[in-house]
């Protein structure tokens, strides 16, 4: 068993505790393959130190009523770290930052359902890791931007190659960003929310 | 260097929700965890338990309260969402949704429901959001 007991679980520090006035909570998924800086972007805008929160599936025909917390052998862990932005008294922004392995993906149904839309995050060295997880967000009707992250050995394409490559519609915003540097990871976001914003007002259904 | 080429999909359901059951790949031979239920809203309206939706305690925990659910009526004492107190208790989300479920119908715990992406997206939203994202 994880859990021990009560006493021994500590919660959230007090500077990290939400206002009794907190409504509502909102989403937003940052995805990309393996190492591409989905933690590091959700932790340069996070107010609070990430967290992990986790999912455990069992093999179909296999105990499905598994005790609380107990893992059996053909358990699988997927874990996901997540970040919180208040924005109002009343409204919290969660960003969770999601594995790139497919097969995991129907695990975190509950997540994309909802969402307010995706950062895709992409490496140029390795763009084609990037490619499953925006066609599964074009099949689900997710809208997203795309975030390429400079690291320092990786070729510099233009952003019109990039376009053509990923083969993106021209309204969809492709920015280059450092998600290590929290300006930088919330422009990121600002271009979602902006890109979001004029999907709204086009009337388009997102 | 030329970079690799993707080619974009087409929506799968027309504006149907992003993501649906029976979209599930069946060829992994796993399945997701049960959804499970809360009572949201004076009107008895039921949402799924998400991700996000805000937990707060109502009460102290009963002496006959479980040690898991104790500890999460604890730590509820400010609203939390359900990734937080999966993350603070160190159980999978789907553990979490149980004890909800049950903490919600003894009315030991409250649920705030989340805001989720509309058909016709909520402008008003979008516009707090990035003005909360200004002052980061
Ligand atoms: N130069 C540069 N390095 C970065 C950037 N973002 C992340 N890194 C580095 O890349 C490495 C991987 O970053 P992570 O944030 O762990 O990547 P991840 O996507 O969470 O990785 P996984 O969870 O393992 O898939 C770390 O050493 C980061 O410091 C960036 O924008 N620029
Ligand atoms: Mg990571």
């Amino acid at each position: 068993m994880d859990f021990k007991s009560s006493d021994t679980i500590t919660g959230p520090r007090t500077e990290d505790h939400l206002p009794h006035t907190a409504q509502a909570a909102a989403k937003i998924v940052i995805v990309g393959g393996f190492g591409v800086g989905k933690t590091t972007m959700v932790g340069s805008v996070s107010e609070i130190r990430p967290l992990t929160t986790e999912e455990t599936m069992t093999q179909a025909g296999i105990g499905v009523d598994d005790n609380f917390g107990s893992k059996s052998k053909t358990a699988t862990t997927v874990a996901m770290d997540f970040g919180r932005i208040s924005i109002t008294d009343q409204l919290v922004l969660y960003l969770f930052g999601t594995p790139g392995q497919e097969r995991f993906w129907f695990l975190w149904n509950g997540l994309f359902e909802g969402a307010l839309g995706a950062v895709v995050l992409v490496d140029t060295r390795r763009l084609e890791v990037s490619f499953d997880v925006m066609g599964r967000l074009e099949e689900r009707n997710v809208p997203f931007v795309v975030a390429v992250n400079d690291f320092p050995d990786a070729p510099r394409y233009a952003i019109e190659e990039l376009r053509q490559a990923l083969d993106l519609a021209e309204e969809i915003p492709i920015i280059r960003c450092d998600a290590r540097r929290r300006a930088s990871s919330r422009d990121v976001l600002m271009t979602l929310m902006s890109f979001l914003h004029s999907l709204a007002m086009s009337g388009a259904s997102a | 260097m030329t970079p690799p080429q993707r080619q974009r999909r087409q929506p799968k359901h027309e504006p149907s929700p992003p993501f649906h059951e029976d979209d599930l790949p069946s060829v992994t031979g796993e399945r997701p965890p049960e959804r499970l239920y809360i009572l949201t809203g004076e009107d008895g309206e039921r949402a799924p338990i998400d991700l996000v939706t805000l937990i707060v305690a109502r009460a102290d925990p009963p002496p006959s309260a479980a040690p898991e659910q104790s500890a999460l009526i604890r730590i509820c004492q400010a609203p939390l969402s359900v990734a937080e107190i999966s993350a603070y208790l160190n159980l999978p989300i789907s553990v979490v949704t149980v004890l909800l479920t049950e903490l919600l119908t003894a009315e030991l715990v409250q649920a705030r429901a989340p805001v989720v992406r509309q058909a016709r997206a909520d402008r008003s939203l979008l516009e707090a959001v990035m003005h909360g994202l200004q002052k980061l």
